[in-house]
C-alpha cells in the first residue's frame, strides 16, 4: 500500500505522519497543489496549522486542488485518515459529519490520553489542539451512534476539550474515511510513549479495503 | 538634510556618541544615518556594556561548530551532524504586551537557528514574573504563556522544557528568555558574513510594516516607565504561518546549495542584519528601500531601515541563482525581492531608487560605538524588598505544604500542557518527567539532552556563588538522564548597568560564569545580555539564565525523576551541604540576606560524573536533582510523581553540619536523590536515607520531624492552576 501524507503550507505534523505510515508500507509527500492522486492507495491528511488557520480550522485547506484528488479516492472507497487539522480539513470538506470548536478551556492543550476504539481497545496517544470540541446537532450524534460511525472515544474522565459524548473520532458511513483530534502518528515508537497509534493506522488501511 | 542635536538624546545617543559619529562620519549624519547609528550604537545591539566582560567566557572546545558571533552556536554530535542552540530575551516587549512580546520571542529565535542552515527541534523558556498575587502579574504569566504556545505549536516545533519563577522584583519587568535547538548537518550549515562583490541581496518572507520601529533602542535599552502603554507601537506582531513558510523555503534554498549567506532580521531590523552581514565580511552593501515590499505605500526610508517586522530573512546569492531562489520562494508562497547588492566600497549606502539617502562606512556603523567600562560598588546588605508571608512558628508539615504550593516550585503542568511538546518524534523524556528534556536523534544514533536554569533570588544574593549554582544546576539536570555537558549559551538579565550595585552584580557573574565553565570545560558558544530591566521600583533580581545541551549514547537507558517501586531504596549522591541561605524557605519567613556558601565546583562535577555513569548503566531506578526547596521538596516530587510515598531519616545530614530544618529545606548544589537498590546505591557511595512505599512523606528530622499525606502533597504541589485564577489585587 502506498501512502500519501498531504503538505499544506503550514503543516505541522506530515513528516511525522510520513515516518509512521513508512513503518506500515510505501509513504511519499503530497504536495497541496498536486490535483492527481493517482498511485496513492491511502490519503493521511495531516496536523499543523493549515494556512495558519487564521480563518476557521480547515477552512482554506479544504479548497487546495490536493483535497479535490483526496475526494475523489474517498468516493472510490480508499482509506483516508484525517488527524487533529486534518479532521477539520475532512469536516470542513463535507466528507466526515461535525465540527470541531474551540475547547472548552478556550486554551490549547498537550497531553497523552486513553482512547476507547471499536470493540473497547484502549489506545495511548498524545491530543495537542485548540480547537478540538467535536460538535454535531443531537439527532446527527444519534445517527453516528447508530451506525457505529464513532470511531473513537475519550476514556471516561479524559475528555480534555469538552467533545459531544466524548467523541474523538469519527468515520463516514461507508468507513473508509475516518478523522480524530489525537495523534496516532506520534505514538508509533516504545521511546517517545506509545506504539499503540500504529493500531489506528492499521484500522483505517483494513477499513478502506472493506469500503 | 542635517538634524538637530535633540533628535539623537531621542533616540537614546548620548551627546558624546553623536559627537563621536561626527568625527567617524566626517560629517553630521541625516535623519536615516541617525536613525541607524541610534540602533546599532544601542545596548542590545552594541553590548557596550558587557562586551569588555564576556571576553573572559571560554568558547572554544572540540565539539564546537559554531561559536559566538554567529547567529546561533552549534556543536558536533556526530555522523556529520550538529546541534545549534541559542537563548535570547524579550523582556520589556512582553512586558508591554505579553502576547505578541512572548510570540515574536519564540520567532526571533528560531529564525537565529534556521538562519544557520539547522532545523529547529526545539523549544524552552525561562519566565519570571512578579507574585501570583497581583492582577499584573497573572495577566503577564497567562498572556505569555500563550504567545509562547501560539507560536510554537503553530509551527510545529516542540516545546521541551522550561522554568517560571515568582519574585517581587519581576514585578514590573518580566522576563521572558527563549531557547531553541537546531540540527544540521554540519557540512551544510551556512554562515552570516555576505560575500561576493557583485553578489545580489534578496529580502525575503513578510512585508515591511511600522510594527516594531525603534524597538531595539526605545525598548530594549532603557528602563520600563509607568508611560508604557504608548510604547506599544514598539512591539511587534507575528505571524507564525509567514514563518513557517520562510523557514521551509529557507531550509529547501540552503539544502539546494543556493545561498551564500543568511541572516535573520531581528531587532534593528534592516539596519542591523545588512550591517552586519557587510561587516562580518568586510564588505560593503548598498539597499534600496524603493525594492523593500512594504505594508504601507508612504513610509519614510529610514523607516524602512529601523522597521522590525518579523519573519524576514535577508541572504545574499551569487546573480546567476537569483531565479531559482525566487522559484522556491514562489513554491512557498513568501516574499521575496532583490533589495541590494554587495559592493567593495566598504560603506552601507541607502538608496531610494537613484537617490541616496544614506551613506555610512561599515565600520563605524556596526563597530564605531564605544565599549564602556563598568564602575562596580558592591552594595551593602540587601537591596530588595522580602515580604514574609509564613507565620514565625510554623510547623514543618505546614512549611513543606507552602513550599510545595509556592508558585515557583508548584507543578508546571498548567503551563507547559499549553505547548506541543511531542511535534517531531524526538521528544524521550516530557516536561516534569526528568529533570532534563531528552530528544533523540535517529541521524546520529543518540540523544541529546537539555536544560535551562537560572534562580535570580540566589544571584541576588551572591551574584558569584549563585551564577556558579546556576551552571552546576543545568550540569546536574544533565547528569540526571546520564548526559555529558556539549556546551552552553546563556542570557544575562540585568538592570542598569550604569548604576554601581547593577555593574558589580553583572562583573560578579560573568566572572562566576567563566570560572564554572572553565572548570567544568563546558564552552559558551552563544549568548545574550538583556541590561535596564528595572521598573520604577527598582532593578531585577540579577538573572543570569543558563541553558545547557548534553548528548547521551541511549536514549533507552534514561531514568525518571519519579520514584519506580515501593520497595525500593532511596539515597543521596553528591556533595551536598544545604543551608537556608537564598533558600525559598528564607524568603517565605521574610529573611532573605546577603551571602551564599561558595559551591565546591570540582566535588560538583565529580558526583555529576559517577551519576550519569550510573544512570547510562542502568543502575539507578529514578535520579531528581535537589534544588528549590531542598530534600523535602525534592522527595515530595519523587513520590508524587511516582504515586507512591516514602519514610525516610534525613538526620545523617547532620554530620555535614546541617541542623534538622536544614536537611529539610536548606538549598545549595551537589544533591542527587536517588532511588534503586540499596547494594547499587551503596556502590555508588550514597548515604542511605530510607526507603520508598507507603501512602505518606514520612522524614524524621530530629526535633523537626514530619508527615504529610501524599494527597494533600500532591493536592499543594498541584495549586498553581486555581493560583493563576486568583481574583484579588
Amino acid at each position: 500500500m502506498i501512502w500519501g501524507v498531504l503538505q499544506f503550507p503550514g503543516s505541522c505534523d506530515e513528516r511525522d505522519a510520513l515516518h509512521a505510515c513508512s513503518l506500515l508500507g510505501e509513504a511519499r509527500l503530497v504536495w497541496h497543489e498536486e490535483r492527481d492522486l493517482r498511485g496513492v492507495d491511502a490519503v493521511v491528511v495531516p496536523g499543523g496549522f493549515s494556512y495558519g488557520d487564521y480563518l476557521r480550522a480547515g477552512a482554506i485547506a479544504r479548497f487546495s486542488p490536493a483535497m479535490e484528488g483526496v475526494a475523489e479516492l474517498a468516493a472510490a472507497g480508499a482509506p483516508v485518515l484525517g488527524i487533529c487539522n486534518g479532521f477539520q480539513v475532512l469536516c470542513e470538506a463535507g466528507l466526515l459529519p461535525g465540527a470541531l470548536l474551540l475547547n472548552e478551556s478556550m486554551r490549547f492543550l498537550c497531553r497523552q490520553l486513553d482512547l476507547i476504539g471499536d470493540g473497547d481497545e484502549r489506545l495511548s496517544i498524545p491530543a495537542k489542539h485548540g480547537e478540538g470540541r467535536y460538535y454535531a446537532p443531537e439527532e446527527v450524534l444519534d445517527g453516528l451512534e447508530a451506525n457505529g460511525q464513532v470511531a473513537y472515544r475519550y476514556a471516561p474522565g479524559q475528555n480534555p476539550n469538552g467533545s459531544a459524548r466524548d467523541i474523538a473520532g469519527v468515520r463516514n458511513e461507508a468507513g473508509n474515511v475516518v478523522g480524530l483530534m489525537p495523534h496516532p502518528e506520534h505514538a508509533v515508537d516504545p521511546l517517545t510513549g506509545s506504539t499503540d497509534g500504529l493500531r489506528v493506522f492499521e484500522a483505517v488501511a483494513a477499513a478502506g479495503a472493506r469500503a | 538634510m542635517s538634524v538637530g542635536t535633540a533628535k539623537h538624546r531621542e533616540l537614546g545617543l548620548t551627546d558624546s556618541e553623536f559627537e563621536l559619529i561626527v568625527a567617524q562620519m566626517g560629517r553630521e549624519p541625516n535623519v536615516v544615518e541617525l536613525a541607524m547609528f541610534s540602533l546599532l550604537w544601542s545596548e542590545h545591539c552594541a553590548y557596550k556594556h558587557s562586551r569588555k566582560l564576556l571576553k573572559q567566557l571560554p568558547t572554544e572546545g572540540e565539539r564546537v561548530v559554531m561559536g559566538p558571533g554567529e547567529n546561533a552556536g552549534a556543536v558536533a554530535v556526530g555522523n556529520g551532524y550538529a546541534v545549534a542552540f541559542k537563548v535570547e530575551s524579550h523582556n520589556h516587549p512582553s512586558a508591554v504586551e505579553p502576547f505578541q512580546g512572548a510570540a515574536t520571542g519564540v520567532g526571533g529565535i528560531l529564525r537565529d537557528v534556521f538562519a544557520i542552515g539547522a532545523r529547529p527541534i526545539a523549544i524552552l523558556d525561562s519566565l519570571r514574573f512578579g507574585e501570583l498575587d497581583s492582577v499584573r502579574s497573572r495577566h503577564l504569566l497567562d498572556g505569555a504563556v500563550r504567545g509562547i504556545g501560539h507560536y510554537g505549536n503553530s509551527i510545529g516545533v516542540p516545546n521541551v522544557g522550561g522554568e517560571i519563577y515568582f519574585e517581587e522584583p519581576y514585578e514590573h519587568n518580566c522576563l521572558v528568555n527563549a531557547m531553541c535547538l537546531g540540527l544540521a548537518k554540519s557540512a551544510d550549515m551556512v554562515r552570516a558574513a555576505a560575500a561576493g562583490i557583485g553578489n545580489t541581496v534578496v529580502l525575503m518572507g513578510a512585508t515591511t510594516g511600522r510594527d516594531g520601529i525603534g524597538g531595539a533602542s526605545v525598548l530594549a535599552s532603557a528602563e520600563l516607565g509607568e508611560a508604557d502603554e504608548a510604547k506599544r507601537p514598539t512591539v511587534q506582531i507575528g505571524d507564525p504561518f509567514e514563518e513557517s513558510k520562510v523557514l521551509e523555503c529557507c531550509l529547501e534554498l540552503l539544502e539546494k546549495g543556493l545561498l551564500v549567506s543568511l541572516q535573520d532580521l531581528g531587532a534593528a531590523g534592516l539596519t542591523s542584519s545588512a550591517g552586519e552581514m557587510a561587516a562580518a565580511g568586510g564588505v560593503g552593501i548598498d539597499i534600496d528601500v524603493a525594492r523593500v515590499p512594504l505594508r504601507e505605500a508612504d513610509m519614510e526610508p529610514f523607516e524602512i531601515m529601523v522597521s522590525e517586522s518579523q519573519e524576514r530573512m535577508l541572504a545574499v546569492v551569487e546573480p546567476a541563482r537569483v531565479p531559482e531562489v525566487l522559484a522556491v520562494c514562489e513554491k512557498w508562497q513568501t516574499g521575496s525581492a532583490e533589495v541590494g547588492v554587495v559592493t567593495d566600497t566598504g560603506h552601507v549606502r541607502i538608496l531610494r531608487g537613484e537617490e541616496i539617502v544614506g551613506d555610512m562606512p561599515v565600520a563605524a556603523l556596526v563597530d564605531g560605538c564605544p565599549l564602556y567600562d563598568l564602575e562596580p560598588a558592591e552594595p551593602e546588605g540587601w537591596i530588595y524588598g522580602n515580604r514574609a508571608t509564613l507565620a514565625p512558628g510554623t510547623s514543618s508539615e505546614d512549611e513543606l505544604l507552602a513550599l510545595l504550593a509556592a508558585p515557583s516550585i508548584a507543578s508546571k503542568r498548567w503551563a507547559f500542557e499549553q505547548y506541543d511538546s511531542v511535534v517531531g518524534s524526538r521528544t524521550v523524556r516530557r516536561p516534569e518527567s526528568a529533570d532534563a528534556a531528552v530528544l533523540q536523534l535517529p541521524e546520529s544514533g543518540n540523544a541529546i539532552a537539555v536544560s535551562i536554569d537560572g534562580n535570580g533570588r540566589r544571584v541576588a544574593c551572591d551574584p558569584h556563588a549563585g551564577t556558579i549554582e546556576a551552571v552546576l544546576e543545568c550540569a546536574q539536570n544533565l547528569a540526571c538522564v546520564g548526559a555529558e555537558p556539549l556546551g552552553l549559551t546563556n542570557c544575562l538579565n540585568f538592570g542598569n548597568p550604569e548604576k554601581p550595585a547593577t555593574a558589580w552584580q553583572l562583573d560578579q557573574a560573568v566572572s562566576a560564569l567563566a570560572e564554572a565553565c572553565t572548570a567544568l570545560g563546558v564552552p559558551v558558544v552563544g549568548g545574550n545580555v538583556s541590561l535596564y530591566n528595572e521598573g520604577p521600583e527598582g532593578p531585577i533580581y540579577p538573572t543570569p539564565v543558563v541553558g545547557m545541551v548534553g548528548e547521551l549514547p541511549d536514549p533507552a537507558q534514561v531514568a525518571g525523576s519519579a520514584f519506580v517501586a515501593a520497595g525500593d531504596a532511596i539515597g543521596l549522591i553528591g556533595p551536598f551541604s544545604p543551608t537556608l541561605a537564598g533558600s525559598e524557605l528564607a524568603k517565605q519567613r521574610g529573611a532573605l540576606d546577603k551571602g551564599l556558601p561558595r559551591p565546591d565546583i570540582a566535588a560538583v562535577a565529580a558526583a555529576c560524573a559517577s551519576v550519569r555513569d550510573a544512570v547510562r548503566a542502568g543502575r539507578l531506578a529514578s535520579v531528581h536533582d535537589v534544588s528549590d526547596g531542598g530534600l523535602a521538596c525534592a522527595l515530595a516530587e519523587c513520590a508524587i510523581g511516582a504515586g507512591i510515598g516514602c519514610r525516610v531519616d534525613v538526620q545523617h545530614l547532620r554530620d555535614r553540619g546541617c541542623s534538622p530544618e536544614e536537611a529539610l529545606f536548606g538549598e545549595g548544589s551537589g544533591g542527587f536523590l536517588v532511588s534503586g537498590e540499596r547494594a547499587e546505591l551503596e556502590a555508588l557511595g550514597a548515604v542511605y536515607l530510607g526507603e520508598v512505599g507507603g501512602g505518606t512523606i514520612e522524614i524524621a528530622a530530629g526535633d523537626r520531624s514530619l508527615v504529610v499525606g501524599l494527597g494533600t502533597a500532591e493536592s499543594a504541589w498541584r495549586s498553581l492552576p486555581a493560583q493563576t485564577e486568583h481574583s484579588g489585587t
